[in-house]
Protein backbone atom coordinates (compact mmCIF):
# COMPACT_ATOMS: atom_id res chain seq x y z
CA UNK A 1 0.00 0.00 0.00
CA UNK A 2 2.83 2.26 0.82
CA UNK A 3 3.89 1.72 -2.44
CA UNK A 4 1.05 3.51 -4.20
CA UNK A 5 1.98 7.43 -3.63
CA UNK A 6 5.91 6.73 -4.99
CA UNK A 7 3.82 5.09 -7.72
CA UNK A 8 1.36 8.02 -8.82
CA UNK A 9 4.20 10.75 -8.44
CA UNK A 10 6.19 8.55 -10.96
CA UNK A 11 3.32 8.58 -13.27
CA UNK A 12 2.69 12.15 -12.96
CA UNK A 13 6.44 12.85 -13.01
CA UNK A 14 6.70 10.68 -16.49
CA UNK A 15 3.29 12.36 -17.98
CA UNK A 16 4.68 16.04 -17.61
CA UNK A 17 8.27 14.94 -18.91
CA UNK A 18 6.26 13.85 -21.92
CA UNK A 19 4.29 16.79 -22.23
CA UNK A 20 7.21 18.97 -21.68
CA UNK A 21 9.58 16.72 -24.38
CA UNK A 22 6.59 17.07 -26.68
CA UNK A 23 6.20 20.96 -25.85
CA UNK A 24 9.78 21.50 -26.82
CA UNK A 25 9.89 21.49 -30.58
CA UNK A 26 7.00 24.01 -30.64
CA UNK A 27 7.98 26.64 -28.64
CA UNK A 28 11.35 26.40 -30.39
CA UNK A 29 10.29 26.70 -33.76
CA UNK A 30 7.82 29.62 -33.04
CA UNK A 31 11.68 31.55 -32.04
CA UNK A 32 13.26 30.39 -34.75
CA UNK A 33 10.07 31.29 -37.56
CA UNK A 34 9.88 34.75 -35.93
CA UNK A 35 11.42 36.55 -38.99
CA UNK A 36 9.60 34.21 -41.03
CA UNK A 37 5.79 33.83 -42.05
CA UNK A 38 3.87 32.98 -38.77
CA UNK A 39 0.14 32.31 -37.86
CA UNK A 40 -3.15 30.85 -38.78
CA UNK A 41 -4.92 30.52 -41.64
CA UNK A 42 -8.80 29.25 -41.72
CA UNK A 43 -10.22 27.56 -44.81
CA UNK A 44 -13.31 26.21 -44.54
CA UNK A 45 -15.84 24.93 -47.62
CA UNK A 46 -16.23 21.95 -50.10
CA UNK A 47 -15.49 18.52 -49.29
CA UNK A 48 -13.84 18.12 -52.39
CA UNK A 49 -10.98 20.63 -52.28
CA UNK A 50 -10.53 19.93 -48.57
CA UNK A 51 -8.55 16.98 -48.84
CA UNK A 52 -6.40 18.58 -51.35
CA UNK A 53 -5.93 21.76 -49.56
CA UNK A 54 -5.45 19.89 -46.43
CA UNK A 55 -2.49 17.94 -47.88
CA UNK A 56 -1.01 21.37 -49.20
CA UNK A 57 -1.68 23.16 -46.15
CA UNK A 58 0.50 20.15 -44.57
CA UNK A 59 3.13 20.74 -46.92
CA UNK A 60 2.99 24.86 -46.62
CA UNK A 61 3.38 24.06 -42.84
CA UNK A 62 6.19 22.45 -43.33
CA UNK A 63 8.12 24.90 -44.87
CA UNK A 64 6.79 27.72 -42.42
CA UNK A 65 6.63 26.08 -39.45
CA UNK A 66 5.16 29.43 -37.68
CA UNK A 67 1.96 28.76 -39.65
CA UNK A 68 -0.94 27.02 -38.45
CA UNK A 69 -3.39 25.78 -40.90
CA UNK A 70 -7.15 24.95 -40.23
CA UNK A 71 -8.89 23.14 -43.07
CA UNK A 72 -12.65 22.42 -41.94
CA UNK A 73 -15.37 20.85 -45.28
CA UNK A 74 -18.64 21.70 -44.91
CA UNK A 75 -19.66 22.33 -48.85
CA UNK A 76 -19.15 24.70 -51.32
CA UNK A 77 -22.35 27.19 -50.18
CA UNK A 78 -20.55 27.30 -46.55
CA UNK A 79 -17.38 28.06 -47.92
CA UNK A 80 -18.50 31.01 -49.76
CA UNK A 81 -20.96 32.20 -46.60
CA UNK A 82 -17.76 31.97 -44.63
CA UNK A 83 -15.63 34.02 -46.58
CA UNK A 84 -18.02 36.65 -47.29
CA UNK A 85 -18.79 36.81 -43.25
CA UNK A 86 -15.25 36.72 -42.45
CA UNK A 87 -15.62 33.10 -40.54
CA UNK A 88 -12.74 31.90 -42.72
CA UNK A 89 -10.09 33.74 -44.18
CA UNK A 90 -10.38 31.19 -47.45
CA UNK A 91 -13.34 29.59 -48.60
CA UNK A 92 -12.92 26.55 -50.94
CA UNK A 93 -15.83 26.00 -53.87
CA UNK A 94 -16.04 23.10 -56.52
CA UNK A 95 -17.39 25.13 -59.36
CA UNK A 96 -16.15 28.15 -61.25
CA UNK A 97 -17.64 31.28 -59.78
CA UNK A 98 -20.95 32.44 -61.11
CA UNK A 99 -21.07 36.31 -62.30
CA UNK A 100 -22.55 38.13 -59.61
CA UNK A 101 -20.37 36.26 -57.50
CA UNK A 102 -17.41 37.91 -59.36
CA UNK A 103 -18.22 41.55 -57.92
CA UNK A 104 -18.04 40.63 -54.66
CA UNK A 105 -15.36 38.20 -54.27
CA UNK A 106 -11.90 36.94 -55.25
CA UNK A 107 -11.57 33.16 -57.08
CA UNK A 108 -8.03 31.28 -57.56
CA UNK A 109 -8.20 28.23 -59.31
CA UNK A 110 -6.13 25.38 -57.73
CA UNK A 111 -6.82 22.52 -59.85
CA UNK A 112 -9.42 21.27 -62.07
CA UNK A 113 -11.56 18.03 -62.06
CA UNK A 114 -12.45 16.06 -64.54
CA UNK A 115 -14.67 12.79 -65.17
CA UNK A 116 -14.07 10.62 -67.84
CA UNK A 117 -16.78 7.91 -69.06
CA UNK A 118 -14.69 4.23 -68.74
CA UNK A 119 -15.05 1.19 -70.89
CA UNK A 120 -13.44 -1.85 -71.03
CA UNK A 121 -10.53 -1.80 -74.14
CA UNK A 122 -11.84 -4.78 -76.07
CA UNK A 123 -15.27 -3.05 -76.60
CA UNK A 124 -15.98 -1.87 -80.03
CA UNK A 125 -18.02 1.20 -78.87
CA UNK A 126 -15.66 4.45 -79.32
CA UNK A 127 -18.33 7.08 -78.87
CA UNK A 128 -21.48 7.73 -76.80
CA UNK A 129 -23.88 11.04 -76.46
CA UNK A 130 -24.65 12.47 -73.64
CA UNK A 131 -28.48 10.90 -74.63
CA UNK A 132 -27.52 7.57 -75.16
CA UNK A 133 -25.47 7.84 -71.55
CA UNK A 134 -28.66 8.87 -70.13
CA UNK A 135 -30.21 5.98 -71.50
CA UNK A 136 -27.56 3.47 -70.00
CA UNK A 137 -27.92 4.87 -66.71
CA UNK A 138 -31.51 5.33 -66.79
CA UNK A 139 -32.04 1.80 -68.12
CA UNK A 140 -33.67 2.76 -71.02
CA UNK A 141 -30.72 1.06 -73.31
CA UNK A 142 -29.59 -2.32 -71.34
CA UNK A 143 -27.59 -3.68 -74.54
CA UNK A 144 -24.43 -2.36 -76.51
CA UNK A 145 -26.29 -3.58 -79.45
CA UNK A 146 -28.29 -0.45 -78.97
CA UNK A 147 -25.55 1.26 -78.99
CA UNK A 148 -23.15 0.04 -81.93
CA UNK A 149 -21.85 -2.55 -80.02
CA UNK A 150 -21.85 -6.38 -79.53
CA UNK A 151 -24.51 -8.30 -78.19
CA UNK A 152 -24.17 -8.20 -74.69
CA UNK A 153 -25.70 -6.85 -71.66
CA UNK A 154 -24.31 -3.76 -70.06
CA UNK A 155 -23.04 -3.95 -66.63
CA UNK A 156 -23.82 0.01 -65.49
CA UNK A 157 -21.45 1.33 -62.44
CA UNK A 158 -22.33 3.75 -60.06
CA UNK A 159 -20.58 5.67 -57.55
CA UNK A 160 -21.54 5.75 -54.03
CA UNK A 161 -23.71 8.28 -52.50
CA UNK A 162 -22.08 11.87 -51.31
CA UNK A 163 -18.80 11.35 -53.54
CA UNK A 164 -18.00 14.69 -55.24
CA UNK A 165 -17.43 12.34 -58.86
CA UNK A 166 -21.06 10.95 -58.33
CA UNK A 167 -22.72 14.88 -57.78
CA UNK A 168 -20.57 16.42 -61.12
CA UNK A 169 -21.81 13.20 -63.26
CA UNK A 170 -25.15 13.86 -62.39
CA UNK A 171 -25.49 17.43 -62.50
CA UNK A 172 -24.08 17.14 -65.81
CA UNK A 173 -26.15 14.86 -67.03
CA UNK A 174 -29.21 16.45 -65.43
CA UNK A 175 -30.24 12.85 -63.57
CA UNK A 176 -31.31 12.21 -59.73
CA UNK A 177 -29.29 9.75 -58.39
CA UNK A 178 -32.68 7.80 -57.66
CA UNK A 179 -33.22 7.37 -61.32
CA UNK A 180 -30.47 5.63 -61.94
CA UNK A 181 -30.38 1.76 -62.54
CA UNK A 182 -26.87 0.55 -61.26
CA UNK A 183 -25.69 -2.83 -61.37
CA UNK A 184 -22.58 -2.01 -59.62
CA UNK A 185 -21.89 0.68 -56.78
CA UNK A 186 -18.52 1.43 -55.92
CA UNK A 187 -16.30 3.52 -53.55
CA UNK A 188 -12.96 4.71 -54.94
CA UNK A 189 -12.04 5.73 -58.71
CA UNK A 190 -9.16 2.77 -58.42
CA UNK A 191 -12.23 0.42 -57.77
CA UNK A 192 -14.53 1.71 -60.72
CA UNK A 193 -11.35 0.90 -62.47
CA UNK A 194 -10.61 -2.51 -61.59
CA UNK A 195 -14.50 -3.70 -61.85
CA UNK A 196 -14.18 -1.88 -65.42
CA UNK A 197 -11.04 -3.19 -66.61
CA UNK A 198 -12.60 -6.93 -65.11
CA UNK A 199 -16.06 -6.97 -66.77
CA UNK A 200 -15.86 -6.42 -70.83
CA UNK A 201 -19.47 -5.47 -71.18
CA UNK A 202 -19.05 -2.30 -68.02
CA UNK A 203 -19.56 1.09 -68.09
CA UNK A 204 -18.31 3.51 -65.74
CA UNK A 205 -17.00 7.01 -64.94
CA UNK A 206 -13.83 7.91 -63.04
CA UNK A 207 -11.50 10.79 -62.34
CA UNK A 208 -9.90 11.58 -65.62
CA UNK A 209 -6.13 11.72 -63.84
CA UNK A 210 -6.44 8.77 -62.01
CA UNK A 211 -7.96 6.67 -65.40
CA UNK A 212 -5.20 7.91 -67.70
CA UNK A 213 -2.23 6.87 -64.93
CA UNK A 214 -3.85 3.51 -64.82
CA UNK A 215 -4.29 3.27 -69.38
CA UNK A 216 -0.86 4.19 -69.37
CA UNK A 217 0.21 1.57 -67.26
CA UNK A 218 -1.71 -1.23 -69.35
CA UNK A 219 -4.76 -0.79 -67.46
CA UNK A 220 -7.57 -2.49 -70.17
CA UNK A 221 -9.57 0.36 -69.82
CA UNK A 222 -10.58 3.45 -72.82
CA UNK A 223 -11.86 6.89 -71.72
CA UNK A 224 -14.77 7.55 -74.24
CA UNK A 225 -14.94 11.56 -75.08
CA UNK A 226 -18.16 13.65 -73.69
CA UNK A 227 -20.23 15.86 -75.56
CA UNK A 228 -17.76 15.50 -78.61
CA UNK A 229 -14.60 16.56 -76.76
CA UNK A 230 -11.49 13.83 -76.22
CA UNK A 231 -11.42 12.96 -72.62
CA UNK A 232 -7.83 13.95 -71.50
CA UNK A 233 -5.86 16.35 -69.13
CA UNK A 234 -5.10 18.81 -71.72
CA UNK A 235 -9.19 19.24 -72.32
CA UNK A 236 -9.71 19.34 -68.39
CA UNK A 237 -6.55 21.71 -68.67
CA UNK A 238 -8.21 24.43 -70.79
CA UNK A 239 -11.64 23.73 -69.60
CA UNK A 240 -13.03 22.99 -72.91
CA UNK A 241 -13.57 19.08 -72.02
CA UNK A 242 -17.23 19.60 -70.49
CA UNK A 243 -17.61 17.10 -67.57
CA UNK A 244 -14.90 18.75 -65.60
CA UNK A 245 -14.97 22.10 -62.93
CA UNK A 246 -12.45 24.55 -61.57
CA UNK A 247 -11.80 23.98 -58.11
CA UNK A 248 -11.28 27.54 -56.23
CA UNK A 249 -10.13 29.05 -53.39
CA UNK A 250 -12.39 32.25 -52.73
CA UNK A 251 -11.20 35.64 -50.43
CA UNK A 252 -13.77 38.88 -49.87
CA UNK A 253 -10.78 41.15 -51.00
CA UNK A 254 -6.99 41.03 -52.70
CA UNK A 255 -5.18 38.43 -50.63
CA UNK A 256 -2.26 39.94 -48.88
CA UNK A 257 0.12 38.16 -46.52
CA UNK A 258 -0.40 34.69 -45.34
CA UNK A 259 -3.45 34.49 -47.17
CA UNK A 260 -1.74 35.59 -50.74
CA UNK A 261 1.36 33.37 -49.83
CA UNK A 262 -0.78 30.38 -49.58
CA UNK A 263 -2.72 30.61 -52.62
CA UNK A 264 -0.01 31.42 -54.35
CA UNK A 265 1.60 28.33 -52.81
CA UNK A 266 -1.53 26.41 -54.16
CA UNK A 267 -1.05 27.78 -57.59
CA UNK A 268 2.35 26.83 -57.82
CA UNK A 269 3.79 24.14 -59.59
CA UNK A 270 4.80 22.90 -56.09
CA UNK A 271 1.86 21.39 -55.52
CA UNK A 272 1.64 19.82 -58.60
CA UNK A 273 2.01 16.15 -56.95
CA UNK A 274 -0.12 16.37 -54.49
CA UNK A 275 -2.83 17.77 -56.96
CA UNK A 276 -1.89 14.73 -59.30
CA UNK A 277 -1.88 12.34 -56.11
CA UNK A 278 -5.51 13.52 -55.64
CA UNK A 279 -6.75 12.49 -59.12
CA UNK A 280 -7.09 16.05 -60.08
CA UNK A 281 -5.72 18.08 -63.05
CA UNK A 282 -3.08 20.69 -62.06
CA UNK A 283 -3.54 24.06 -63.64
CA UNK A 284 -0.46 24.43 -65.06
CA UNK A 285 1.23 21.97 -67.04
CA UNK A 286 4.36 20.18 -67.35
CA UNK A 287 2.89 17.84 -70.29
CA UNK B 1 2.15 -31.84 6.56
CA UNK B 2 2.61 -28.67 8.82
CA UNK B 3 4.50 -26.58 6.89
CA UNK B 4 2.60 -27.03 3.62
CA UNK B 5 -0.35 -26.03 5.78
CA UNK B 6 1.64 -22.89 6.94
CA UNK B 7 2.08 -22.09 3.58
CA UNK B 8 -1.81 -22.48 2.19
CA UNK B 9 -4.03 -21.42 5.24
CA UNK B 10 -1.60 -18.74 7.12
CA UNK B 11 -0.86 -16.36 4.56
CA UNK B 12 1.89 -13.62 5.27
CA UNK B 13 0.79 -9.85 5.10
CA UNK B 14 3.01 -9.45 2.17
CA UNK B 15 0.79 -11.87 0.28
CA UNK B 16 -2.29 -10.93 1.07
CA UNK B 17 -1.00 -7.40 0.18
CA UNK B 18 -0.51 -8.80 -3.41
CA UNK B 19 -3.37 -10.10 -3.74
CA UNK B 20 -5.26 -6.83 -2.83
CA UNK B 21 -3.43 -5.50 -5.63
CA UNK B 22 -3.78 -7.92 -8.37
CA UNK B 23 -7.64 -7.75 -7.20
CA UNK B 24 -7.52 -3.85 -7.97
CA UNK B 25 -5.50 -3.93 -11.19
CA UNK B 26 -7.88 -6.62 -12.44
CA UNK B 27 -11.02 -5.22 -11.85
CA UNK B 28 -9.56 -1.71 -13.20
CA UNK B 29 -8.71 -3.48 -16.61
CA UNK B 30 -12.04 -4.86 -15.94
CA UNK B 31 -13.63 -1.31 -15.74
CA UNK B 32 -11.18 -0.19 -18.99
CA UNK B 33 -12.47 -2.73 -20.92
CA UNK B 34 -16.31 -2.23 -20.51
CA UNK B 35 -16.33 1.10 -20.24
CA UNK B 36 -14.76 1.39 -23.75
CA UNK B 37 -17.56 -0.71 -24.80
CA UNK B 38 -19.83 1.17 -23.41
CA UNK B 39 -18.26 4.62 -24.72
CA UNK B 40 -18.55 3.11 -28.39
CA UNK B 41 -22.37 2.26 -27.77
CA UNK B 42 -23.12 5.78 -26.36
CA UNK B 43 -20.87 7.23 -29.44
CA UNK B 44 -23.01 5.65 -31.96
CA UNK B 45 -26.12 6.33 -30.49
CA UNK B 46 -25.10 10.46 -30.13
CA UNK B 47 -23.92 10.38 -33.55
CA UNK B 48 -27.29 8.59 -34.59
CA UNK B 49 -29.56 10.61 -32.50
CA UNK B 50 -29.77 13.54 -34.96
CA UNK B 51 -31.09 11.37 -38.10
CA UNK B 52 -33.50 9.50 -35.80
CA UNK B 53 -34.65 12.37 -34.09
CA UNK B 54 -35.23 14.74 -37.84
CA UNK B 55 -36.02 11.39 -40.08
CA UNK B 56 -37.53 9.11 -36.88
CA UNK B 57 -36.97 5.54 -37.09
CA UNK B 58 -39.71 4.12 -38.99
CA UNK B 59 -38.77 5.62 -42.39
CA UNK B 60 -35.28 3.64 -42.23
CA UNK B 61 -37.12 1.15 -42.52
CA UNK B 62 -40.20 1.93 -44.69
CA UNK B 63 -38.83 4.61 -46.85
CA UNK B 64 -39.01 3.81 -50.45
CA UNK B 65 -34.69 3.21 -51.47
CA UNK B 66 -31.71 4.17 -49.83
CA UNK B 67 -30.85 7.63 -51.16
CA UNK B 68 -29.61 9.91 -48.03
CA UNK B 69 -29.24 12.93 -50.00
CA UNK B 70 -32.46 13.24 -51.47
CA UNK B 71 -33.90 12.54 -47.70
CA UNK B 72 -34.37 8.37 -48.57
CA UNK B 73 -33.09 5.79 -45.79
CA UNK B 74 -34.33 2.88 -46.50
CA UNK B 75 -32.01 0.38 -44.48
CA UNK B 76 -33.76 -3.15 -45.27
CA UNK B 77 -32.40 -4.32 -48.34
CA UNK B 78 -28.87 -3.98 -46.41
CA UNK B 79 -29.81 -5.78 -43.72
CA UNK B 80 -31.38 -7.94 -46.00
CA UNK B 81 -27.99 -8.47 -47.74
CA UNK B 82 -26.08 -9.00 -44.63
CA UNK B 83 -28.28 -11.64 -43.35
CA UNK B 84 -28.41 -13.52 -46.55
CA UNK B 85 -24.81 -13.69 -47.18
CA UNK B 86 -23.96 -14.28 -43.69
CA UNK B 87 -26.22 -17.17 -43.51
CA UNK B 88 -25.40 -18.18 -47.02
CA UNK B 89 -21.40 -18.52 -46.02
CA UNK B 90 -21.60 -19.96 -43.00
CA UNK B 91 -23.79 -22.98 -44.13
CA UNK B 92 -21.30 -23.49 -46.90
CA UNK B 93 -18.08 -23.06 -44.30
CA UNK B 94 -19.37 -24.78 -41.44
CA UNK B 95 -19.84 -28.46 -42.75
CA UNK B 96 -16.39 -27.71 -44.85
CA UNK B 97 -14.35 -26.88 -41.66
CA UNK B 98 -15.94 -29.39 -39.56
CA UNK B 99 -15.42 -31.96 -41.96
CA UNK B 100 -11.60 -30.76 -42.37
CA UNK B 101 -11.14 -30.82 -39.02
CA UNK B 102 -12.11 -34.57 -38.57
CA UNK B 103 -9.83 -35.55 -41.57
CA UNK B 104 -7.16 -33.60 -39.90
CA UNK B 105 -7.78 -35.45 -36.35
CA UNK B 106 -8.86 -38.99 -37.64
CA UNK B 107 -8.01 -39.90 -40.83
CA UNK B 108 -4.82 -38.19 -42.06
CA UNK B 109 -1.35 -39.44 -41.18
CA UNK B 110 0.06 -36.68 -38.97
CA UNK B 111 2.38 -35.40 -41.43
CA UNK B 112 -0.13 -34.56 -43.61
CA UNK B 113 -2.16 -33.43 -40.88
CA UNK B 114 0.73 -30.82 -39.59
CA UNK B 115 0.87 -29.52 -43.31
CA UNK B 116 -3.13 -29.32 -43.61
CA UNK B 117 -3.58 -27.20 -40.22
CA UNK B 118 -0.86 -25.08 -41.30
CA UNK B 119 -2.41 -24.50 -44.93
CA UNK B 120 -5.81 -23.29 -43.27
CA UNK B 121 -3.79 -21.20 -40.62
CA UNK B 122 -2.00 -19.21 -43.88
CA UNK B 123 -5.49 -19.08 -44.97
CA UNK B 124 -6.73 -17.32 -41.91
CA UNK B 125 -3.92 -14.72 -41.87
CA UNK B 126 -4.47 -13.52 -45.45
CA UNK B 127 -5.46 -9.99 -45.50
CA UNK B 128 -9.70 -9.26 -46.50
CA UNK B 129 -8.63 -6.91 -48.92
CA UNK B 130 -6.30 -9.51 -50.85
CA UNK B 131 -8.86 -12.01 -50.91
CA UNK B 132 -11.57 -9.15 -52.01
CA UNK B 133 -9.23 -8.31 -54.89
CA UNK B 134 -8.55 -11.84 -55.72
CA UNK B 135 -12.20 -11.85 -55.83
CA UNK B 136 -12.77 -9.08 -58.26
CA UNK B 137 -10.65 -10.22 -60.81
CA UNK B 138 -10.76 -13.50 -60.96
CA UNK B 139 -14.18 -14.83 -59.21
CA UNK B 140 -16.16 -11.73 -60.26
CA UNK B 141 -14.79 -12.04 -64.26
CA UNK B 142 -16.13 -15.54 -64.06
CA UNK B 143 -19.28 -15.68 -62.54
CA UNK B 144 -20.01 -12.50 -65.16
CA UNK B 145 -19.27 -15.01 -68.03
CA UNK B 146 -22.84 -17.00 -67.02
CA UNK B 147 -24.81 -14.72 -65.77
CA UNK B 148 -23.77 -10.72 -65.42
CA UNK B 149 -22.78 -8.73 -63.71
CA UNK B 150 -20.85 -10.94 -61.95
CA UNK B 151 -20.29 -8.92 -59.05
CA UNK B 152 -23.26 -11.19 -56.58
CA UNK B 153 -24.70 -12.01 -53.55
CA UNK B 154 -23.14 -15.46 -55.22
CA UNK B 155 -19.66 -13.77 -55.45
CA UNK B 156 -19.79 -12.29 -51.64
CA UNK B 157 -20.72 -15.54 -50.33
CA UNK B 158 -18.08 -18.00 -51.98
CA UNK B 159 -15.65 -15.11 -51.11
CA UNK B 160 -16.80 -14.83 -47.27
CA UNK B 161 -16.89 -18.88 -47.10
CA UNK B 162 -13.54 -19.18 -47.99
CA UNK B 163 -12.92 -16.22 -45.24
CA UNK B 164 -14.27 -17.97 -42.18
CA UNK B 165 -13.28 -21.38 -43.02
CA UNK B 166 -10.22 -21.38 -41.37
CA UNK B 167 -12.04 -19.94 -37.73
CA UNK B 168 -13.97 -22.72 -37.91
CA UNK B 169 -11.78 -25.77 -39.30
CA UNK B 170 -9.43 -24.20 -36.56
CA UNK B 171 -11.42 -24.14 -34.12
CA UNK B 172 -13.11 -27.15 -34.49
CA UNK B 173 -9.81 -28.83 -34.66
CA UNK B 174 -8.69 -28.05 -31.47
CA UNK B 175 -12.45 -28.76 -29.67
CA UNK B 176 -11.65 -32.93 -31.39
CA UNK B 177 -7.95 -33.02 -29.98
CA UNK B 178 -9.67 -32.21 -26.61
CA UNK B 179 -12.06 -35.08 -26.76
CA UNK B 180 -10.19 -37.18 -23.97
CA UNK B 181 -8.61 -40.76 -25.58
CA UNK B 182 -10.71 -42.79 -22.76
CA UNK B 183 -13.68 -41.78 -24.94
CA UNK B 184 -12.13 -42.67 -27.95
CA UNK B 185 -10.86 -45.92 -26.75
CA UNK B 186 -14.30 -46.61 -25.27
CA UNK B 187 -15.85 -47.00 -28.60
CA UNK B 188 -13.01 -48.77 -29.96
CA UNK B 189 -13.34 -51.51 -27.60
CA UNK B 190 -17.10 -51.13 -28.45
CA UNK B 191 -16.45 -52.49 -31.70
CA UNK B 192 -17.69 -49.21 -33.30
CA UNK B 193 -16.38 -48.27 -36.93
CA UNK B 194 -14.26 -45.56 -37.06
CA UNK B 195 -17.10 -43.54 -38.40
CA UNK B 196 -19.46 -44.55 -35.77
CA UNK B 197 -17.14 -43.30 -33.49
CA UNK B 198 -16.54 -39.86 -35.13
CA UNK B 199 -20.49 -39.49 -35.24
CA UNK B 200 -21.91 -40.77 -31.89
CA UNK B 201 -18.79 -39.94 -29.55
CA UNK B 202 -16.70 -37.34 -31.13
CA UNK B 203 -18.93 -34.74 -32.39
CA UNK B 204 -21.07 -34.69 -28.96
CA UNK B 205 -18.69 -34.91 -26.68
CA UNK B 206 -16.82 -31.95 -29.14
CA UNK B 207 -20.37 -30.00 -29.44
CA UNK B 208 -19.66 -26.58 -27.44
CA UNK B 209 -16.38 -26.03 -29.20
CA UNK B 210 -17.95 -26.74 -32.24
CA UNK B 211 -21.07 -24.39 -31.29
CA UNK B 212 -18.35 -21.92 -30.38
CA UNK B 213 -16.70 -21.96 -33.34
CA UNK B 214 -19.84 -21.23 -35.56
CA UNK B 215 -20.22 -18.16 -33.00
CA UNK B 216 -17.18 -16.92 -34.01
CA UNK B 217 -17.39 -17.23 -38.20
CA UNK B 218 -20.74 -16.17 -37.79
CA UNK B 219 -19.71 -12.97 -35.99
CA UNK B 220 -16.53 -12.61 -38.80
CA UNK B 221 -18.76 -12.98 -41.54
CA UNK B 222 -21.26 -10.24 -39.91
CA UNK B 223 -18.16 -7.78 -39.86
CA UNK B 224 -16.28 -8.34 -42.79
CA UNK B 225 -16.49 -5.25 -45.00
CA UNK B 226 -13.33 -5.06 -47.44
CA UNK B 227 -13.59 -7.89 -49.17
CA UNK B 228 -17.51 -8.07 -49.61
CA UNK B 229 -17.81 -4.24 -50.77
CA UNK B 230 -15.43 -5.25 -53.61
CA UNK B 231 -17.53 -8.27 -55.04
CA UNK B 232 -21.01 -8.00 -53.66
CA UNK B 233 -21.47 -4.68 -56.26
CA UNK B 234 -23.28 -2.49 -53.16
CA UNK B 235 -26.27 -1.68 -55.11
CA UNK B 236 -28.75 -0.72 -52.28
CA UNK B 237 -31.58 -3.77 -52.67
CA UNK B 238 -33.44 -6.69 -51.67
CA UNK B 239 -31.81 -9.31 -54.18
CA UNK B 240 -34.10 -11.53 -56.20
CA UNK B 241 -31.18 -14.24 -56.94
CA UNK B 242 -27.50 -14.64 -56.01
CA UNK B 243 -26.71 -13.11 -59.13
CA UNK B 244 -27.99 -9.66 -58.15
CA UNK B 245 -25.46 -7.27 -56.40
CA UNK B 246 -26.71 -6.39 -52.78
CA UNK B 247 -24.95 -4.08 -50.36
CA UNK B 248 -24.50 -5.30 -46.11
CA UNK B 249 -24.37 -2.66 -43.45
CA UNK B 250 -20.28 -2.88 -43.05
CA UNK B 251 -20.03 -1.80 -47.11
CA UNK B 252 -22.63 0.89 -46.56
CA UNK B 253 -20.54 2.65 -43.90
CA UNK B 254 -17.34 1.99 -45.61
CA UNK B 255 -18.24 3.60 -48.85
CA UNK B 256 -20.16 6.47 -47.76
CA UNK B 257 -18.46 7.57 -44.43
CA UNK B 258 -16.12 9.39 -46.59
CA UNK B 259 -17.74 11.89 -47.73
CA UNK B 260 -21.02 11.87 -46.17
CA UNK B 261 -22.43 15.45 -44.16
CA UNK B 262 -25.38 16.30 -41.93
CA UNK B 263 -28.14 13.79 -41.51
CA UNK B 264 -26.39 11.96 -44.29
CA UNK B 265 -23.62 11.13 -41.55
CA UNK B 266 -25.72 10.40 -38.79
CA UNK B 267 -28.25 7.69 -40.97
CA UNK B 268 -24.54 6.15 -41.03
CA UNK B 269 -24.18 5.79 -37.76
CA UNK B 270 -27.63 4.73 -37.43
CA UNK B 271 -26.40 1.91 -40.00
CA UNK B 272 -23.95 1.08 -37.23
CA UNK B 273 -26.09 0.93 -34.74
CA UNK B 274 -28.15 -1.58 -36.99
CA UNK B 275 -25.25 -3.62 -36.88
CA UNK B 276 -24.50 -3.40 -33.37
CA UNK B 277 -28.03 -4.81 -33.00
CA UNK B 278 -27.52 -7.63 -35.09
CA UNK B 279 -24.88 -8.84 -33.10
CA UNK B 280 -26.50 -7.89 -30.17
CA UNK B 281 -29.29 -10.33 -30.93
CA UNK B 282 -26.67 -13.17 -32.27
CA UNK B 283 -24.70 -13.14 -29.07
CA UNK B 284 -28.26 -13.50 -26.87
CA UNK B 285 -29.09 -16.45 -29.00
CA UNK B 286 -25.70 -18.10 -28.66
CA UNK B 287 -26.00 -17.77 -24.96
CA UNK B 288 -29.70 -19.19 -24.96
CA UNK B 289 -28.44 -22.30 -27.19
CA UNK B 290 -25.38 -22.44 -24.93
CA UNK B 291 -27.12 -22.97 -21.52
CA UNK B 292 -30.04 -24.99 -23.38
CA UNK B 293 -26.85 -27.33 -23.13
Amino acid sequence: MENRPKFISLTIGLALGLGLISCAPNSATKDAADGNLSGKLTLTGSSTVAPLVGEIAKRFEAENPGVRIDVQSGGSSRGLADARQGLADIGMVSRALKEDEVKELKGFTIARDGIGVIIHSSNPVDNLTDEQVVQIYTGEIDNWQEVGGKDAPITVVNKAEGRSTLELFLKYFKLENSQIKADVVIGDNQQGIKTVAGNANALGYVSIGSAEYDIGQGVEIKLLPVGGVEANTKTVQDGSFPLSRPLTLVTTNQPEGLTEKFINFAQSEATNDIVKEQNFVPIQGEN
Amino acid sequence: MTSLKNKTLYLSKEKINRDVWLTWVLKFLGVITGGIILLIIIFLILEALPALREVGITPFFTDASWHPNQGLYNLTPMLWGTLLITLGSVLIATPLGIFSAIFCQYYAPPAVANLYRRLIELLAGIPSVVYGFWGLVTLVPLINRFHPPGTSLLAGIAILSLMILPTIALVADASFAKVPQAYLMGATSLGLSRWGTIWGVAIPAAKSGLLTGVILEVGRAIGETMAVLMVCGNVVQTPESIFNPIRTLTANIALEMAYALGNHRSALFVTGLALMGMIFLLVVGAEVLISNE
